[in-house]
């Protein structure tokens, strides 16, 4: 490489690697480091206590009810959210008046804060404002609050993360469409393909690449939920409805559990990177 | 993974389906399924917007009805306080510093890795490329404490850096890809003319990947603008808060008052609304196009 090369090089690359190390490389590394101590963050971490911040953690019942709030998220994103957002996106890939806004219409939630859309949903289930005084007030019986009812105040949750982000995936879908030689769907009605038979041996097979891509997006999303959790529910009631992340915000970072927090960030670590390259792996070699 | 081609087309294009065109009826029951799924989607957010409207009294009574009388001063007093154009200032700072220095450090970074062979460059770029696959989450409580011990707490840098470093592998892998697709014959044209990396970097590269660098900038403002858990874990002074953190404190502040509250919900999400209608070509693009190229 030439002088000019070498110069660039040294002055290009080290400014993103440096930024790069200090606050993502590192951190992690630390995690995995911290997670085998007690520690409060102040001064330097002593108190070595081995695996028993994991045996915690997988002790309590609270985060492994968040390990379960995490699945039903991924559950209800791939089996609801998913077939909406492919239902909704055929219906508005097409030549229909308003297609365009409707798009933009269903796209416009993803774009807002999470913390924005769970302050506006905890509206909308307050017993005594929102949408059950509705019934409740029709019905002339006691208000009902959906978010302090600890069998279904999850399913708020889930709810809330259905009306964001449903437009993103069904925007994927948009653009998998789109891209669709139309010709093959003519020449599969002209031999006398019914719709649902186009859709199944077509449209779908075509859209896999698009579908992969969106399971992927659903489930890594899904892993770190967090910024909705806090102005819905706060966790609660009675510690319900937490994910991983609010697990290690609530019982790592405010009470200063260094140790403790790291275990939780690593068993999400390990999780999400296990994930991913195992999906990559399987599903996406070929995308 | 996959080069889909024009990924987010105009909003405006169509494609035919032979539905619609010959049935008018199949039409017309698709349109009002439209219609309905668009309501409810977006009555959160008009339901937000005119209970901001309401007096405390009408909005516990008729919560979905249009306001009795319009109380332009829940909507005004917010307007007019300095708390509310703050947290927007501190957002729009914070945002714009992670953009421009992720810009740069990614386009440099990712022009080294497309254009320069060097020993370890496979190394280096997959290391960078981890970034892309663990949340900022899991590494928030040693981010803390890397960022107290470098005195950065309370700091708008505090928080822009980090944001920088967790938008890297993403920058990278997109503009390293875009650089690599610019017609080799440039560079070397470039370079026998005696043009050097910097100069061709500068005045020919930059110049030429508006568009994917567009894509970048989009993803990175969006994600800092709608940021919580870093400002979150970094700030203390409630004159630096973004206007995520403003509205929780706002919230915790006036609970009892679901009217001011749900008005200063819907004046922090205006800023977002009004850019998405202006630029929603670009920003559906960007969002779109850079998740599925990376």
């Amino acid at each position: 490489m030439s002088a000019n090369g070498w110069t660039t090089l040294v002055v290009f690359l080290p400014p993103a690697l440096l930024i790069f190390t200090v606050f993502v490389a590192l951190p992690m590394t630390e995690a995995a480091w911290y997670g085998f101590f007690n520690w409060n963050g102040y001064g330097r971490p002593e108190k070595f206590v081995g695996l028993k911040n994991y045996q915690q953690l997988f002790g309590n019942a609270t985060f492994l009810r968040s390990l379960v709030n995490n699945g039903l998220i991924i559950a209800v994103s791939l089996l609801v959210q998913l077939p909406l957002a492919l239902g909704i996106a055929m219906m508005v890939a097409g030549r229909i008046v308003g297609a365009a806004w409707f798009r933009m219409i269903f796209f416009l939630p993803y774009i807002l804060a999470d913390v924005a859309a769970g302050l506006i949903w905890r509206f909308m289930f307050d017993g005594g404002f929102g949408l059950p005084s509705l019934v409740t007030g029709a019905l002339g019986i006691a208000p009902y609050y959906l978010l302090a009812d600890k069998t279904w105040a999850f399913s708020a949750v889930l709810i809330v993360t259905l009306w964001k982000y449903f437009g993103f995936h069904m925007m994927l879908y948009v653009a998998g469409l789109q891209s669709i030689d139309k010709s093959l769907l003519e020449a599969a009605e002209m031999d006398g393909a019914s719709a649902f038979q186009r859709f199944w041996h077509i449209t779908l097979p075509l859209l896999g690449p698009m579908i992969r891509l969106s399971i992927f997006f659903s489930v890594v999303g899904a892993l770190q939920l967090f910024d909705v959790i806090v102005p819905l529910t706060g966790g609660g009631p009675f510690e319900t409805t937490n994910t991983m992340v609010s697990f290690l915000y609530y019982f790592g970072i405010t009470r200063m559990r260094v140790g403790f927090g790291s275990a939780v960030g690593v068993v999400l670590f390990i999780i999400c990177v296990t994930f991913a390259f195992g999906y990559r792996r399987i599903f996406m070699r070929d995308d | 993974m996959t080069e889909a081609s024009p990924i987010a087309p105009p909003l405006g294009a169509t494609l035919d389906t032979p539905a619609g065109d010959r049935r008018p009826l199949a039409g017309i029951v698709l349109f009002a399924a439209l219609i309905v799924i668009a309501g409810a989607v977006l009555a959160p957010i008009a339901a937000t917007a005119l209970n901001g409207f309401k007096a405390l009294g009408d909005l516990q009574t008729h919560p979905f009805n249009l306001p009795q009388s319009w109380i332009w001063a829940n909507y005004w007093d917010i307007l007019a306080s300095v708390r509310y154009w703050q947290v927007l200032g501190n957002s729009l700072l914070i945002a714009l510093l992670t953009v421009a220095l992720t810009l740069a450090l990614s386009s440099m970074a990712a022009f080294a890795f497309a254009h320069l062979k060097f020993f370890g460059d496979r190394f280096l770029l997959s290391y960078l490329q981890l970034g892309l696959l663990f949340p900022l989450a899991t590494a928030i409580l040693p981010l803390f404490i890397t960022v107290r011990d470098l005195g950065l707490l309370d700091s708008y840098l505090g928080v822009v850096l980090p944001q920088v470093a967790f938008s890297l592998a993403m920058g990278v892998l997109l503009l390293r890809n875009a650089f690599r697709q610019l017609p080799a014959e440039l560079l070397d044209a470039a370079m026998m003319d005696g043009c050097g990396y910097f100069r061709y970097f500068f005045f020919i590269t930059l110049p030429l990947s508006g568009p994917i660098l567009s894509t970048v900038a989009v993803i990175s403002f969006v994600a800092s603008w709608n940021g919580y858990l870093l400002p979150l874990v970094v700030f203390n002074s409630e004159s630096r808060y973004p206007w995520t953190l403003g509205l929780m404190a706002y919230q915790g502040q006036y609970s009892t008052s679901w009217q001011l509250v749900l008005a200063f919900i819907t004046l922090t999400i205006l800023p977002a609304i009004l850019m998405f209608l202006v630029a929603q070509r670009y920003i559906v693009a960007g969002l779109t196009a850079g998740a599925v190229k990376g």
